[in-house]
């Protein structure tokens, strides 16, 4: 498909603003040599370059979409209806507090719903991303430590079965990285995580469920340990979605955390962003929060300024229309629905690793939360047929493929979350499609090599894109 | 309660059963049993209905100017209607990242359409798939800076306090030392930049227009760093990039902004986002995805996220940055835009944006007020005055008008953009004239 520049014709353009009604002011300073090469476009040309964009493109609403780990739940129509009024895009950031009341009662009621969902005291929704949230948390970690002098906690505990933000968000924060091994089942090992704390410990970065999709029932015990020894427990809600209403971070013993609310509170991923990624923590770390947070009195709402506030990790207050779209969710599911949301984002995975379980390897025999992982690993060495080529082959029938090769504990692993927002049928023809891919492996391996064959192009290579990097237009 | 879930009570039953549980609560066996939660202690769900209105509410608890003369890092710019056409496309708004290249060309197509139009921009060689915010670009191109033997970042102090403060934070987690380069008459002090330069500095992080909205010498600054082996940070106004000379004309290495200027409404600070480009030999220190040009095996053209090894998911604590989402549907708000208004387009509503400004400068000094730096200004400017700034700026208020941002007891830094009428100006004016006397 040709690229918008390709399209371009000179001297085409839209008619968008009126002319200059006063009189034209000639800057003194240095002029750019030349116009940036911008497209010359017609609304038409415009409008159809980008349908055909979308044509080749793949959301939620073009199918089935259980990529694990990323929760890609239906996106509700209502919370982009909330986000578009005009009340709350139309608002500049640093309007006077009396007249941006109903910002900043959104983000102080969404703060406290989330903090009584988490069983956090303080939420900060600042942060913009996942990653973000953990940058946070971090530094929140970091300045408490620092402020009662306690300079010798430098390093960070992150288990070598953690999503690769944690440990490169602890290494932004300046600390050093412990790994910690997963036991065979996947969770803490006990004794492992007793031999690495320590007087250095500044804290623990986990998620629970954890990456393989399983709770770690010695939960309590690993915060005990890292609290005993000093440290801080950083909770990293990429999986909140298989708990929330039936179990509290903050009640297993987690001190400071992030959420992330384009997964578990249903607002869209924008294909890869905006996020958004509050920070919630206890009471005892509330005055590091980033600055500035939202407070209440007597109904009036207005920003605070926490006394040893580790700064602003952005401008502003957060992408404030992401948690425009949060909170119409919470409101809409309320008490009853986010643990119902929960339990059934857990049963639709029981249910497929169930039905799949006959025909593909599970790397875990046992009650899965939200999302469970397979191994392919067998199915390599028996028929020469890779993780990548089921995944492939799986873009060929309308199904986003599961994430692939990750966690990084398990051999050629295909995370599969198929999130609450499936219906029956839907988890039914995907298992029929699994199945049916694995007798093709059997048969035929060599058609799964050449998979994708529908899809608008084969797979690309990568190796060449990366060896000379072609990253712009050349005109 | 409002729910998502398809599956009815009876399905959901003979989902358990099919999956060997008799209920919910043996779904979730491995969570100790006093953990458990009975309910939580937030208000039942509500229907659509409802939520609509609870939310439209507070929406209408906002006063929504109209005639908004303020900026400071958020701007009131014309979007075409082509804008949020493109950007409520479903499958551009509904999709993860593009891990999947096969059927997300789409996607990647218009981030290496962005990364063309940023590099355009700029005049630098590559441009990134965005981050967050321009405030976080800034904290990200500071740390692209840093090695072992250059490890201080010197930042103006006209430089936004948004960013500034963004830059602190990281820099606390870095361990990189910030320190400030003074102000002199509303612009960066070159000369005490020249002397806080040295073997030890990273980098010097600069705003254009500054935080006052004058044009700062970037050349200048440029030539100081690269004498002391410093790169240079520039920060842009996204709407000063038709006008004025490129970052790579100036000499910067790196060029972060704030993207919000091209296509998305004001939202009380976010989602917005921040552009990130830079000279070809940092291209493998710039954080973030890349998308890049490759073809298929039929030798179909095709893109993909590249240059990945530099990122957290391959290199985890040894990755330059911690990024992973970032600001994709806010890129494409920018593509969209920037297409909508052309080069000629662009360079327009730029020049309207000055030459407001410049007219409600004269305006406002024609009604009593003075500037308070003597140096070229963009399209923000600083008046300073004898009538208290939250006097003045409330007898706006009551005309329907967001007056510009009070600095100080009498300072106020005013922003117009094309959006601002003759006639509106005229009445800032009048209203201030008004109250001065």
């Amino acid at each position: 498909m040709k690229l918008i520049f390709e399209k371009s014709v000179p001297g085409r353009s839209l008619s968008l603003l009126p002319a200059c009604d006063v009189p034209a002011y000639t800057l003194s300073a240095p002029v750019r040599g030349s116009a940036p090469r911008l497209p010359e476009m017609s609304e038409t040309d415009i409008s159809r370059h980008y349908t055909q964009l979308a044509g080749r493109a793949h959301g939620v609403n073009d199918g089935f979409y259980p990529l694990g780990s990323c929760t890609m739940k239906y996106n509700p129509k209502i919370n982009e209806a909330a986000a578009a009024l005009p009340g709350f895009t139309g608002i500049h950031p640093l309007q006077p507090e009396e007249t941006a009341q109903g910002s900043l009662q959104v983000l102080g009621d969404t703060a406290r719903l989330l903090c009584e969902i988490t069983g956090m005291d303080a939420m900060s929704l600042q942060p913009a991303a996942g990653a973000h949230g953990e940058f946070t948390g971090l530094l929140l970690i970091k300045a408490y430590h620092r402020d009662r002098g306690d300079t010798k906690r430098t390093k960070i505990i992150v288990p070598d079965s953690a999503h690769g933000t944690n440990p490169a968000s602890a290494a932004m924060a300046g600390f050093t990285i412990v790994n910690v091994p997963s036991g065979p089942d996947g969770c803490v090992d006990l004794d492992r995580l007793r031999a690495a704390v320590g007087e250095d410990t500044a804290g623990l970065m986990l998620t629970n469920p954890n990456t393989v999709g399983l709770f770690d029932r010695n939960i309590l015990e690993i915060t005990k340990i890292v609290h005993e020894a000093g440290g801080l427990c950083y909770y990293d809600g990429a999986n909140l979605n298989a708990v929330m209403g039936i179990v509290r971070p903050g009640d297993m013993g987690f001190d400071v955390m992030h959420l992330n609310l384009h997964k578990t509170f249903s607002t869209p991923h924008g294909g890869g962003g905006p996020g958004s990624g509050p920070v919630g923590c206890k009471a005892f770390l509330r005055d590091f929060l980033p600055s500035p947070t939202v407070k209440e009195e007597n109904g009036r709402f207005s920003f605070a300024y926490p006394a040893k506030s580790i700064g602003s990790v952005r401008a502003f207050y957060g992408n404030f229309l992401v948690v425009v779209r949060a909170l119409a969710y919470i409101l809409t599911l309320g008490r009853e629905g986010i643990p119902a949301a929960a339990g059934n984002a857990v049963l639709n995975a029981n249910y497929m690793m169930k039905k799949l379980s006959p025909y593909y390897d599970m790397a875990y025999d046992r009650t899965c939360m939200h999302e469970f992982v397979m191994t392919l690993e067998r199915t390599k060495k028996e028929y020469g047929v890779t993780a990548m080529d089921i995944a492939k082959s799986l873009l060929d029938h309308g199904i986003h493929p599961p994430t692939m090769y990750f966690p990084l504990i398990v051999h050629e692993a295909l995370m599969i979350e198929p999130t609450e927002t499936e219906s029956r049928e839907t988890l039914d023809e995907a298992v029929s499609v699994f199945v049916g891919i694995m007798e093709e492996a059997k048969r035929n391996a060599e058609k799964l090599h050449m998979s994708p064959l529908t899809t608008p192009i084969g797979r690309p290579d990568e190796v060449a894109a990366a060896r000379s990097p072609v990253l712009k237009y050349a005109f | 309660m409002g729910s998502y879930i398809p599956n009815t009570g009876s399905e959901q039953r003979e989902m358990l059963r099919e999956a060997g549980y008799a209920d919910f609560r043996e779904l979730y066996a491995d969570v100790p049993e006093s953990m458990l939660i009975g309910a939580l202690d937030i208000p039942s769900g509500l229907s659509e209905f409802e939520v609509r209105s609870r939310m439209e509410a507070l929406a209408a608890k906002n006063v929504r100017f109209t005639r908004i003369f303020r900026g400071a890092g958020a701007y009131d710019h014309f979007i075409p209607a082509i804008v949020g056409s493109v950007t409520s496309k479903e499958e551009f708004v509904t999709a993860y990242t593009p891990y999947q290249a096969e059927i997300s060309q789409g996607i990647l197509q218009n981030i290496f359409e962005y990364q063309t139009m940023i590099c355009e921009l700029t005049g630098l060689d590559v441009a990134n798939a965005s981050v967050y915010d321009g405030a976080s670009a800034m904290a990200e191109a500071a740390a692209m800076c840093a090695d072992r033997k250059r490890g201080v970042c010197l930042i103006s102090a006209c430089v936004d306090p948004q960013s500034r403060s963004t830059v602190a934070s990281y820099c606390f987690g870095s361990g990189m030392e910030l320190v400030e380069v003074p102000e002199k008459d509303g612009r960066t002090d070159m000369d005490a930049l020249a002397a806080l330069l040295s073997d030890k500095t990273a980098c010097v992080c600069l705003k254009q227009p500054n935080r006052y909205g004058i044009i700062e010498d970037v050349d200048r600054a440029a030539q100081l760093a690269h004498a002391a082996g410093a790169k240079l940070v520039e920060s842009v106004y996204a709407m000063s990039l038709p006008l004025l000379r490129t970052p790579a004309e100036c000499g910067a290495d790196i060029c972060v902004g704030e993207g919000q200027p091209f296509g998305m409404p004001l939202s009380f600070g976010g989602p917005y986002l921040g552009f990130m480009a830079c000279r070809a030999e940092l291209m493998r220190r710039l954080p973030g995805r890349i998308v890049g040009e490759t073809h298929d095996a039929a030798g179909e053209r095709a893109f993909v996220l590249t240059l990945q090894a530099r990122e957290q998911h391959i290199r985890r604590e040894k990755a330059g940055s911690n990024i992973c989402s970032n600001e994709a549907l806010c890129a494409l708000t920018a593509a969209v835009y920037l297409s909508a208004m052309g080069p000629e387009g662009l360079k327009n509503a730029a020049c309207q944006c000055v030459s407001k400004a410049h007219y409600l400068a004269d305006r406002l000094c024609a009604a009593g007020l003075k500037l308070q730096y003597g140096a070229e200004f963009f399209n923000e400017f600083v008046t300073v005055s004898d009538v208290p700034a939250d006097r003045l700026l409330a007898r706006l208020a009551e005309k329907g008008i967001l007056g510009g941002l009070p600095l100080g007891e009498h300072e106020i830094l005013w922003c117009c953009t094309e959006k601002n009428s003759r006639a509106d100006i005229d009445e800032v004016a009048d209203t201030v004239k008004e109250a001065v006397k």
